[in-house]
């Protein structure tokens, strides 16, 4: 395997992992903005998300019960799009049309 | 710092979309130039490390927790231009996919995130290693520096969407002072994880990182 490759795999291992293990772990406690939200006041103005009620809202998936399987089916999900989406624009924004000129 | 639907008026919103949509759009024209067959595979691999880590929140104070943001990471790694890019595909995707951060919000997140953080970071980034020696561990350090600044700077960004729209009539100085102190500790761990993950890459694949990368070019240039 070229070290390229290693790199990119390793890097996108890590990151599946992380989104898809380790985010079990992570606090559940209100983010900065929502906790001064809240003690100031303005939560109350706060209206439910569009999308709320979706597949994927949360960060858990709609189904399945089990919070650690949830949350982590979520989080491969996002990785394996995220990298679909990125990948794809990036490669599109770096095609370089005058070397195609000659 | 996701910004929900309703906390900020519509027209704010609206604006803040045509503003976003500049800043975007010079990112699109800037990352065009900047990235190659090399680098873009680096600024995709970004942008999912950086979804994944924002799902990692840590706990900052009682009851608080907070999450990377990854401006500065990725301005270091890509490049500003691609670094604003790849934020707002985290951004799209989590707010489509995920319900995280409002629809309607969007505009002012990107501003915060995608461009305020992103830029902050990268200047602080690139005066910081102007001033220490020419080395890897000062390219860490810098972007630690960096990315400590650019999460209160994004904060900023939201206080004064904050004073311009909000729906509420809470006291703009009282959200200014909890918004800066709390984003201010969150920098600490927005720190520490930028400075690790740009080691590690510095350490593998040190010939793709944008703010390393630049000098390697600045020595060639001198001895040629």
């Amino acid at each position: 395997m070229s070290k390229n490759r290693k790199f990119y795999i390793g890097g996108f291992i890590v990151s599946l992992f992380l989104a898809g293990v380790v985010s079990f772990y992570a606090s559940s406690s209100p983010d900065g903005l929502e906790k001064v939200a809240e003690d100031i006041g303005f939560i109350e103005t706060a209206k439910d998300h569009t999308y709320a009620d979706g597949a994927l809202a949360d960060y858990g998936v709609k189904g399945i019960e089990n919070e650690r399987a949830s949350v982590g089916v979520a989080g491969v999900i996002g990785v394996i799009g995220t990298a679909v989406v990125a990948g794809v624009f990036f490669k599109i924004i770096a095609r370089k049309p005058e070397k195609t000129k000659r | 710092m996701h910004i929900p639907d309703g906390f900020i008026d519509v027209p704010t919103s609206a604006a803040f979309v045509g503003l976003s949509a500049i800043g975007v759009g010079a990112a699109l024209k800037g990352a065009r130039t900047q990235l190659d067959d090399k680098t873009a595979p680096l600024a995709g691999l970004t942008a999912v490390f950086i979804f994944a880590v924002q799902m990692l929140n840590f706990p900052v104070v009682a009851g608080t927790s907070g999450h990377l943001i990854g401006a500065a990471l990725a301005a270091v790694l890509v490049g500003p231009w691609a670094a604003t890019l790849a934020l707002t595909v985290v951004l799209l995707m989590q707010a489509f996919l995920f319900a995280d951060g409002g629809l309607t919000a969007l505009g002012l997140s990107v501003f915060n995130m995608s461009i305020i953080s992103v830029w902050v970071g990268y200047a602080v980034f690139l005066v910081i290693k102007k001033i220490l020696p020419q080395n890897k561990s000062s390219v860490a350090i810098a972007a630690s520096i960096a990315a400590a600044v650019s999460v209160p700077a994004a904060a900023f960004g939201f206080w004064i969407q904050y004073v311009i729209g909000a729906t509420g009539t809470f006291s703009d100085s009282a959200v200014f002072t909890s918004m800066i102190g709390i984003h201010v500790l969150i920098g600490i761990g927005e720190a520490i994880i930028t400075g690790l993950t740009v080691t590690a890459v510095l350490a593998s694949r040190s010939d793709l990182v944008f703010g390393w990368k630049n000098n390697q070019k600045a020595l060639e240039i001198k001895n040629v």
